[in-house]
């Protein structure tokens, strides 16, 4: 019989399912012996069923000004408990950091005093703004949810390639690829204890409302969007229905006497929380650019006021500026007392004196990232990268040392995923979540799974054409069975539901329910 | 933590029922006047379409036309809130702006017929347009039923009845209209009743099938057929009343004026009143919506934040 795996050559990378030819690691044992049987026309028939759902659903992203179902490959990506505690721990330790960093910076600068950081990276910040110095957030938190990106290098170590502490989006990707695979899927997770992740709604609103003005006895939060054009808008819809709370445009809020509110039937009612998924520069035209017609007028001053929250904060993004990513393994230790749980990819500061000239002279062995870039954009890949691109981007990191950083390349962890009709190694990535609610950093159980979709691409945006995958925290326990069964003498947990004439269960009624 | 709508979602929320039963009705009138068609073989082709867009407000133009002209413009067309594709496209969009407010069942209903019209219009090219009209017909009724199941009985759901009622009058008022304003492009009374999906709740109270202007009374008055005027007069002042009563409420007055006019004429009077009952209905329901408009979803806030200051 025709195996779908038979073709599957790995790769010079670590590989999430085989740890050589053949040989599945102990995670994937139950999925590989899932879906090796499956003929290639059925895995093509599911994954045209799960697109064809995403599309009536409206689970769509544009690509080439195309709304295209999003791509979820049908093979999950699995994380044990062991690795899952070590991501858990080193996120939410980062997460930690970076807010140290963030009060730091907006207030006694202690750590540029020190010598730690330089303050040129703080001064030189476009994300640095001055609107924000002295605000004193509730709770402390700035950053309310952070999405951290890692890979896994080919030793297998998972590393920290960029912090995402503005808007990072992508969440409800995770949601909703979970339920696609239990629905597509149902049978791959027999057996499995998966650790489900629709627990994030309910984090995010309790962080939100933690995070509201002082006194505020009701908290009223909003999401604020910048409209149904935006690529993200799915997401914003997802996350004001499952918390519950309104779904508000630019214009639907109005500032008066340093207090937000937003326009109801009701008339104007008060709005103490904006989880905001808007940019900092689009937010307020009166403090940023005054030509957005998509923020609101007037609620950065009602923030400085400390009469709404927003969340994230204004100026988080001299937090994720890929060159202080270069100093965070430095912070970690300054402010937490505390060595890294997960390392940075090694990287040069083309800013730093003697350092230029050692990054324009092996150009062609690493990778070039603008430090402003988004979405993958402006990467130059060096060992990929023709004459004429190094040439051009040796002159651009020469003009301009403080907006490059270069790494070295790392290949990234591949996963068999479903191209054509047979399995391929794919190159991915992970995004973990975090919320952040004062007390406690929660990290969602996986993240979002991103897959090059083109063979040995190491770009995985869903912008440039990427994919996704469900990925799997498996817990801990027993392999086989449920952790803990009730004793024999346990009343049932339900009533029965339909009492025969004689007061006892009714079998026909209760076996013709269960059809 | 919700218990107030946004003036925009609920905006959104009253279009998104108008849209579609604009929609709904639309696609009953095509069928019936497509099914009247096929069975008669000595009606005028040009004179029964006259008909169709003079019922439904589009301008026929000066040439003759056909039925697949009839249905490019009032069912495929995408571009015009009258056409099926139109209202159906701008009830999405709708929705898709107030995804919060209406629940996911209601939102993948729109959605997935959005996506599936296509097929069905390319199969109506071959098959005749009935797939296409039934696809509409039935996914309008599901619509509707989620939003009756999902829902609570809130503003939110108070919006889309008040919508999806205050269009269905409009819809009863331009058949009638048709009927009795415009004697060339008249449709016979069966068609109307079956255009209004009311040919069987008609047989069952008359014991007949509508050869009679009695077809009018039960249109406009009956009081338990749901796309009646009356009825639905009804639930739009209902639906007013439970969004707040202040003492003179513009949006409520014009069509409680109407209901209780309805509720207390009589055959007789009826026949007499027929013309004038119809233009008073079309501008009562039209003063509701600007009224409704005007209280809930006012554009034009106050500029305050000019002198806010940075």
């Amino acid at each position: 019989m025709a195996d779908i795996f038979d073709a599957y050559a790995l790769v010079d990378a670590w590989d999430e399912m085989f740890e050589r030819p053949g040989e599945v690691r102990t995670a994937y044992e139950p999925v590989l012996a899932a879906l090796q049987p499956i003929e290639p026309g059925e895995l093509r028939f599911r994954a045209d069923q799960m697109a064809r759902a995403f599309t009536d659903r409206g689970v769509t992203y544009a690509f080439a000004g195309e709304e295209r179902p999003w791509p979820l490959d049908l093979v999950p990506r699995i994380l044990d408990a062991l690795e899952w505690d070590f991501i858990q721990r080193g996120v939410a330790q980062r997460v930690r950091a970076l807010e140290a960093y963030l009060a730091d910076a907006y207030g006694p600068c202690r750590a540029f005093e020190d010598g730690v950081v330089p303050w040129r990276l703080l001064l030189g910040s476009p994300h640095f703004h001055r609107a924000a110095h002295g605000v004193e957030p509730p709770g402390g938190v700035r950053i309310h949810v952070a999405g951290i990106d890692l890979v896994r290098d080919e030793a297998g170590d998972f590393r920290v390639l960029e912090d995402n502490v503005r808007v990072p989006s992508g969440v409800s990707y995770v949601i909703e690829n979970r339920r696609a695979m239990t629905r597509v899927f149902p049978s791959l997770f027999d057996g499995q204890h998966v650790v489900p992740v629709d627990g994030y709604p309910a984090r995010l609103l309790a962080a939100l409302r933690a995070a509201a003005p002082e006194g505020t006895a009701d908290p009223r939060v909003v999401v604020l969007t910048p409209g149904p054009s935006n690529a993200a808008y799915f997401e914003h819809a997802l996350l004001a229905r499952l918390m519950g709370v309104q779904l508000v445009e630019g214009h639907d809020l109005v500032c008066r006497n340093h207090r937000v509110w937003m326009r109801t039937t009701k008339g104007e009612v008060p709005v103490h929380v904006v989880y905001r998924r808007l940019d900092d520069d689009f937010l307020d035209p009166l403090h940023f650019r005054p030509d957005s017609v998509i923020g609101c007028p007037g609620i950065m001053t009602a923030a400085l006021a400390g009469k709404v929250t927003l969340a994230n904060a204004v100026g988080n993004g001299i937090a994720d500026d890929k060159l202080l990513y270069t100093y965070v393994p430095d912070l970690i230790r300054y402010y937490l007392g505390e060595e890294p749980v997960l390392p940075n990819v090694e990287s040069y500061r083309p800013d730093e004196p003697g350092q230029l000239d050692a990054v324009l002279d092996q150009l062609d062995r690493l990778v070039i990232k603008p430090v402003d870039g988004a979405g993958g954009q402006g990467i130059v890949i060096g060992p990929k990268a023709d004459a004429k691109t190094l040439a051009k981007t040796r002159k651009a990191v020469a003009a301009d040392p403080r907006g490059f950083i270069a790494q070295r390349p790392v290949a990234l962890s591949t996963s068999p995923t479903l191209a054509g009709d047979r399995m391929a190694p794919r190159h991915i990535d992970l995004r973990p979540f975090a919320v952040n609610d004062g007390t406690d950093i929660w990290v969602l159980p996986g993240g979002l799974t991103r897959v090059a979709l083109q063979e040995g691409n190491l770009i995985v945006n869903s912008s440039q054409g990427g994919g996704s995958k469900d990925t799997w925290v498996l817990a801990e326990g027993p392999a086989d069975g449920p952790a803990a069964l009730p004793a024999d003498d346990a009343p049932p947990a339900v009533a029965p539901r339909q009492l025969g004439p004689d007061g006892v269960p009714s079998a026909v009624q209760e076996g013709a329910q269960q059809q | 933590m919700n218990d107030v709508i946004l003036s925009r979602i609920a905006e959104a929320l009253t279009w998104t029922g108008r849209y579609v039963e604009r929609a709904d009705a639309t696609a009953r009138i095509l069928d019936a006047y497509l099914h009247r068609m096929l069975e008669d073989p000595w009606r005028d082709e040009d004179v029964a379409c006259r008909s169709l867009y003079a019922i439904l407000g589009v301008d026929a133009g000066a040439d003759s036309v056909d039925m697949q002209q009839v249905l490019d413009q009032l069912a495929f067309d995408s571009r015009s809130t009258c056409a099926i594709e139109g209202a159906l496209g701008a009830a999405r969009l709708n929705a898709r702006s107030a995804r919060e407010a209406v629940s996911s069942a209601m939102w993948e209903c729109l959605n997935a017929t959005w996506h599936a019209l296509a097929d069905q219009r390319r199969a109506a090219r071959r098959t005749g347009p009935y797939g296409y009209l039934e696809l509409v017909r039935s996914r309008a009724a599901l619509f509707f039923g989620l939003a009756d199941s999902t829902m609570s009985r809130d503003d939110s759901w108070r919006f889309v009845v008040l919508g999806r009622s205050l269009e269905r009058v409009d819809m009863t008022v331009r058949l009638l209209s048709v009927r009795v304003l415009d004697a060339a492009h008249a449709p016979d009374w069966p068609t109307l009743l079956s255009a209004s999906g009311a040919d069987e709740a008609y047989a069952r109270v008359y014991g007949g099938f509508g050869d009679t202007p009695r077809v009018a009374e039960f249109l406009l008055l009956d009081r338990d057929f749901p796309r009646s005027a009356l009825h639905a007069l009804t639930t739009a002042e209902e639906c007013l009343s439970a969004l707040g009563r202040p003492r003179q409420d513009p949006a409520r007055r014009p069509i409680g004026r109407l209901r209780t006019r309805l509720e207390y004429l009589d055959s007789p009077a009826l026949e007499e009143q027929l013309p004038l009952l119809l233009g008073d209905l079309q501008a009562a329901c039209m003063a509701s919506a600007e009224a409704v408009a005007e209280r809930f979803y006012p554009y034009q806030g106050p500029v305050v934040w000019a002198q806010e200051g940075a």
